[in-house]
């Protein structure tokens, strides 16, 4: 049976099985069959997609990293307790590990994944975990856990045959599964002597090996089964190591709320926090959209509908990647030229064999445009007729274009380094709002720019210092001439201001001017601010200290890098080929309107048909649409109730419309039954998409339902 | 203690071993009979949690050696399960094996005749199910026909059921065969300090662990009589008590001197171990370096959620909806309401507040309605909206009243306190205060 998983009431997802049928196909794939490059780009695509998806995979186990270590340990330290210390007392309390992972719930399926990994690998080959969905009752409870155990003990020793899978079917208890347990204790695996370390044989405490049963989704689980598992858990745990690991997404008070003290006091629960989503999302940010390793890349827009997603429905880090390789494949799909969009060396020999078409579709790009009339006439004249000499430039452009990249991160990041330190961060909070202002339009003629700027004036010494140093270490990883001879400033500036120390140390009566952050942080309403600027401003016409001037001078040169390298993307010659921006496409696909497109279904046919017949002026609709259109049009004009005679004639009106012009036609001919027929279905339609309902009210009516309608 | 037909030395260290309970043994064992005797065919043990119903039990039947199984109610998820463990410790295995695949219960009394007329029981046999309140949701002639399990297979067995439910809770409306019933009251202070002296540690004297024991009582008794909490609070503690003696400060005679010692971390235990709020585990390192004043910080310190910014929405709408009378909502959510005075629809008929008597359900259409009204900007009803209430549900944030594959107009209700919503409205500058009714 398929597996269903809903997106929203009544609507189901299946996934298709296999995905073999993709690579087949891969010709038909991507452009008509006149464009020769449809192949290049489906592989160029491709391979981004997969590395894209790598990245993200080796990035969120970095992340988890620490979790994940915390949590073997809490279970190593456990199992080290199970097997010396107490077992005198009558009830051991089952060792839980509460793990936070945030309400979105489609990420946790990776961490689940690698947590599982990691205890098999390193902890104890017996780990079950357990989906809400199946576990209904503490009778499939039970049954999912010696299925996962003892199905996979089985599967490991050959000799044994499937009665105990019989046995298995007709009654589980957890009484089996302790017997299941001491008959491993005795007669040990291959499997298991290859997996454990030898040394934890040697310590005799190789077969205290923990059971760890994960709860991937606690807040899921019926209570009742969940009560009564744990209740009948802790009657065995003398004969089994139980550990159990509650997937919580939400808050830990939960399980205060939801288990009742008597079987909370069973559990020995310690708290476990997983990376917050946000921070997670900026660490995807920095690695796959703030760098120049990858040559696609979105546009501001495109960026924003991405982060909207995010923020305002689900916060899941991995339905951003999804987007992020939705976008790869339309833009791969929709712009031709997107195979010039990959690594410098591959796009430049891509463009010496531009087909002529590419060409011409090169001249039409708006950037290239742009480009074209800042040339010479004579030039100009060239890059209109020669398919040669716009190969020539398309070659340089595309250098110039990545070398653009090369330099716009690094001084992003050297820009949002010193704007995040001031108070209220005037260019935005996150990295990632400050790169859409910058890729949107000139950043340098905002009103927050300016302000930013303006507090950077007033910026402490050891503040400024700091930040020129962090600038220093981001210059230092980027590696082109530009960037190097920007680092080799920004030493230099640290190193006058340094020096400033030892010069003039009785000019420090100066440094109250420029007031530490702190202080601005404790005034920070603007009217104060403002005063204080201005204050400066006079002061600074009476005296400068060094100190001011160097500042100045610093602050300028960080002005001017601004202005040359974080002009907007658009602006660059051939953006178009690397910058994906159809906001609108993407906003539709990835968060789908069902309502609205039923709408539009309905009221303009053409829309998804495609049929010219069906073309008609706004608001009208054609007698040649389906008869559930016609249908639906009518019913808009209607009140609450609707009778069904009237609805019937005014339908055998519009849809007869054309037969009166052409009054021979067969169509005119059909038998009124016909007409009823096609009525009533249509009706019946409609009442199962949700339009109308039968009403007691009035037998030969029915009401309306649209939404807002009543 | 004496009883005619079981050895007296057994009967000694069984008295032994069972302080406070003497009246409840004999009681038992005069119930029982000798053991060839037939006993009465069912007898009811009841009392509150950890009086030691099953201790007391099970400790008489293994010493005494009589023939009985002992099962836990919530383990038999079917009553297949208590069957096949009934004739497993009866008849062995091979009656067990021979049970079919759903046995009834006539299978059951069938297989069980047929066994015992091979074997006839020399001893009366006992079948103890604990937890017996469970056999209730089973099948509903089981309990019945267990209770008059002697007559239905003609043998010598009897079976005793313990529970903290009174009798009056089991007795099904069509009757049936009464049991003897047996209380066991609870354990008084000074029964406690009996009971719990007795496991002291072996390198202090019993006098010591008892004045230890008499402090715990004085902070706990209040709040807690569970034998088993007790215990389990008593052995966490006990090294701490104990420190003062280890580096020598005290002696064992200065008891004042240790009380002042253990009673801030008593009462310092009374709110974060025994609530749960930190585990034993937790609690029982922080002891260890004691330097470190800061606490692990408990379950209840990370109250906070973090939502997706329509969620919050949803959520806090949910709420106005689960505690607002749907007549209301014109008032609030209608951006020109106009001339509806507050006092005309105001009926203050319902004197009760609507916090007082718990969220309403409501149907998705209303909530959706509150939410596009109260959410600042324009919304298109996506299908991400309807997957964030379902998720929202399955959050338990929300609950859905009625079957969950009712598709047509769902109804649900608002599952989160007013303080959760107002931190949440907070959050993105709302002031749900403002539309609720009761706080008009
Ligand atoms: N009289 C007693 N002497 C010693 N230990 C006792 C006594 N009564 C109860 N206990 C202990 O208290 C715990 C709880 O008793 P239990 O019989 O399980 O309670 P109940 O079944 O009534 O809930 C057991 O671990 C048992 O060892
Ligand atoms: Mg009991």
């Amino acid at each position: 049976m398929n597996e269903t998983s809903s997106v929203s009431k009544g609507c189901f997802v299946f996934k298709s099985a296999s995905r073999k049928r993709k690579r087949q196909g891969v010709d038909g794939y991507m452009g008509d069959g006149s464009d020769d490059n449809g192949k290049d780009r489906f592989r160029i695509c491709q391979d981004l997609r997969e590395t894209v998806q790598q990245h993200t995979e080796v990035l969120q186990d970095q992340l988890n990293k620490k979790v994940l270590d915390d949590l073997v340990q809490f279970i190593k330290k456990h199992e080290l307790c199970n097997s010396s210390d107490v077992r005198r007392q009558g009830a051991r309390e089952i060792p839980t590990a509460a793990l936070m992972l945030g309400v979105n719930v489609p990420d946790h399926t990776m961490t689940f994944r690698s947590l599982c990994n990691l205890l098999q690998e390193s902890v104890t080959p017996f780990v079950v975990s357990l989906h809400a969905k199946g576990c209904a009752t503490v009778k499939f409870l039970i049954q999912r856990v010696l299925e996962q155990l003892m199905g996979r003990g089985m599967a490991l020793d050959e000799e044994q045959d499937d009665e105990t899978a019989l046995h298995l079917n007709t009654q589980c208890s957890i009484g089996d599964l302790c017997q299941w347990y001491n008959s491993v204790k005795i007669r040990p695996h291959r499997i298991l002597e290859r997996s454990i370390k030898p040394e934890v044989k040697n310590n005799g405490l190789y077969w205290s090996l923990p059971i760890v049963v994960i709860f991937k989704d606690f807040e899921a689980f019926n209570l009742q089964a969940l009560q009564d598992f744990i209740l009948i858990c802790s009657q065995y745990t003398q004969e089994l190591p139980l550990i159990f690991i509650f997937g919580i997404a939400t808050s830990p008070i939960t399980i205060q709320h939801r288990l009742p003290h008597s079987v909370s006091s069973l559990l020995c629960i310690e708290v476990f926090h997983s990376l917050s989503c946000t921070q997670h999302l900026a660490c995807v940010f920095d690695k796959l959209i703030l760098t120049s390793k990858f040559p696609f890349k979105l546009s501001s827009r495109v960026i924003q509908v991405l982060i909207g997603i995010f923020l305002y429905h689900d916060f899941s880090v991995q339905s951003f990647v999804k987007g992020l390789q939705l976008s790869m494949l339309e833009h791969f799909n929709s712009q031709p030229l997107s195979v010039l969009c990959c690594k410098k060396q591959e796009a430049l020999l891509r463009a010496k064999t531009l087909s002529q078409k590419n060409v011409e579709r090169i001249r039409h790009l708006p950037s290239f445009m742009r480009y074209v009339e800042t040339q010479e006439p004579q030039d100009q004249v060239l890059l209109l007729t020669s398919d040669e000499h716009v190969k020539e430039v398309c070659q340089k452009l595309l250098k110039n274009l990545h070398k653009y990249h090369k330099n716009y991160y690094p001084i992003l990041q050297c820009l949002y380094s010193l704007t995040s330190l001031l108070p209220k961060c005037p260019m935005g909070k996150h990295i990632r709002e400050l790169h859409v202002t910058c890729n949107e339009k000139n950043v340098w003629e905002m009103e927050e720019y300016h302000s930013a700027m303006q507090l950077l004036r007033i910026l402490a010494k050891d503040e400024l210092v700091a930040a020129l140093r962090e600038c220093a270490g981001i210059l230092k990883s980027a590696n082109t001439k530009k960037m190097q001879n920007v680092l080799k400033q920004v030493d230099e500036f640290v190193v006058r201001l340094e020096e400033l120390d030892n010069l003039h140390t009785e000019d420090l009566p100066g440094d109250d001017v420029a007031c530490s952050r702190k202080d601005i942080q404790r005034r920070t309403d603007l009217h104060y601010l403002q005063k204080s600027l201005l204050e400066k401003e006079s002061r600074k016409t009476r005296k400068m200290s060094s100190f001011e001037i160097l500042r100045n001078e610093v602050l300028q040169y960080i002005d001017e890098l601004v202005r040359e390298y974080l002009t907007p993307a658009e602006l660059q010659p051939l953006s178009e080929v690397c910058y994906y921006s159809s906001s609108g496409v993407l906003r539709q696909r990835l968060n789908a309107a069902p309502r609205t497109s039923i709408q539009a279904a309905l009221s303009h046919p053409f829309h998804y048909l495609q049929n010219e017949a069906l073309k008609t002026n706004d608001g009208t609709v054609s007698s040649n649409a389906p008869d559930l259109c016609i249908i639906y049009k009518l019913h808009l004009e209607c009140g609450r109730l609707i009778n069904l005679y009237d609805w019937l004639e005014a339908f055998v009106t519009v849809s007869s419309a054309t037969e009166d012009k052409e009054a021979d036609s067969e169509e005119y001919n059909k038998p009124k039954n016909l007409k009823n027929a096609c009525f009533i279905q249509a009706v019946s339609e409609m009442e199962f998409l949700g339009f109308v309902k039968s009403t007691k009210q009035k037998t030969d009516h029915v009401a309306r339902l649209t939404w807002g309608g009543c | 203690m004496q009883c005619a037909g079981y050895p007296e030395d057994k009967l000694r260290s069984l008295a032994d071993r069972l302080p406070c309970r003497e009246t409840q043994v004999t009681t038992l064992l005069s119930l029982m009979g000798e053991p060839d005797q037939y006993s009465y065919p069912s007898i009811f043990i009841y009392g509150h949690r950890a009086t030691g119903k099953s201790h007391v039990v099970f400790s008489v039947m293994k010493d005494l050696e009589l023939p009985y199984t002992f099962v836990d109610c919530v383990e038999c998820v079917s009553p297949a399960l208590l069957f096949h463990r009934v004739l497993l410790a009866f008849f062995g295995p091979d009656a067990a094996a021979s049970l079919p695949r759903c046995p009834s219960l006539s299978d059951f009394v069938r297989l069980y005749k047929q066994m015992s007329s091979k074997t006839p029981a020399t001893q009366t046999r006992f079948i103890i199910l604990d937890r017996a309140e469970r056999t209730r949701d089973m099948d509903f002639s089981l309990l019945p026909a267990l209770l008059r399990l002697q007559e239905l297979v003609s043998d010598n067995v009897t079976v005793i059921l313990l529970s903290q439910v009174v009798w009056e809770k089991f007795r099904p409306n069509t009757g049936c065969f009464e049991p003897l019933l047996f209380h066991f009251p609870d354990y008084n202070k000074a029964d406690l300090v009996q009971i719990l002296s007795r496991d002291h540690h072996p390198s202090y004297t019993p006098e010591l662990y008892a004045s230890y024991i008499n402090i715990l009582l004085g902070v706990f008794f209040s709040v807690c009589r569970d034998l088993r909490e007790l215990r389990h609070l008593a052995a966490l503690n006990f090294p701490k008590f104990c420190e003062p003696l280890e580096k020598g400060e005290a002696k064992e005679s200065d008891i004042h001197k240790l009380w002042r010692n253990i009673e801030p971390h008593l009462q310092r235990a009374m709110q974060t171990v025994y609530l749960r709020e930190v585990s034993s585990m937790q609690w029982k390192e922080q002891q260890m370096d004691e330097k470190e004043t800061t606490t692990p910080r408990g379950l209840s310190a990370h109250a906070h959620i973090e939502l997706p910014y329509y969620s919050k929405f949803l959520l806090i709408a949910a709420y106005l909806a689960s505690f607002n009378p749907a007549r209301t909502d014109r008032r609030f959510f209608l951006k020109s309401h106009g001339k509806i005075k507050k006092t005309n629809f105001l009926k203050k008929h319902e004197k009760t507040s609507n916090h007082l008597l718990g969220p309403k359900p409501f149907p998705l259409d209303r909530l959706l309605a509150i939410f596009y009204s109260v959410v600042d900007s324009r919304v298109a009803p996506t299908a991400s909206i309807f997957s964030q209430i379902m998720s929202l549900v399955s959050l338990q944030l929300l609950t859905q009243i009625g079957h969950d594959d009712q598709l047509d107009a769902p109804k649900y209700k608002c599952a989160v306190s007013m303080d959760f919503i107002l931190a949440i409205s907070r959050t993105v500058n709302f002031d749900a205060v403002k539309y609720l009714y009761d706080f008009l």
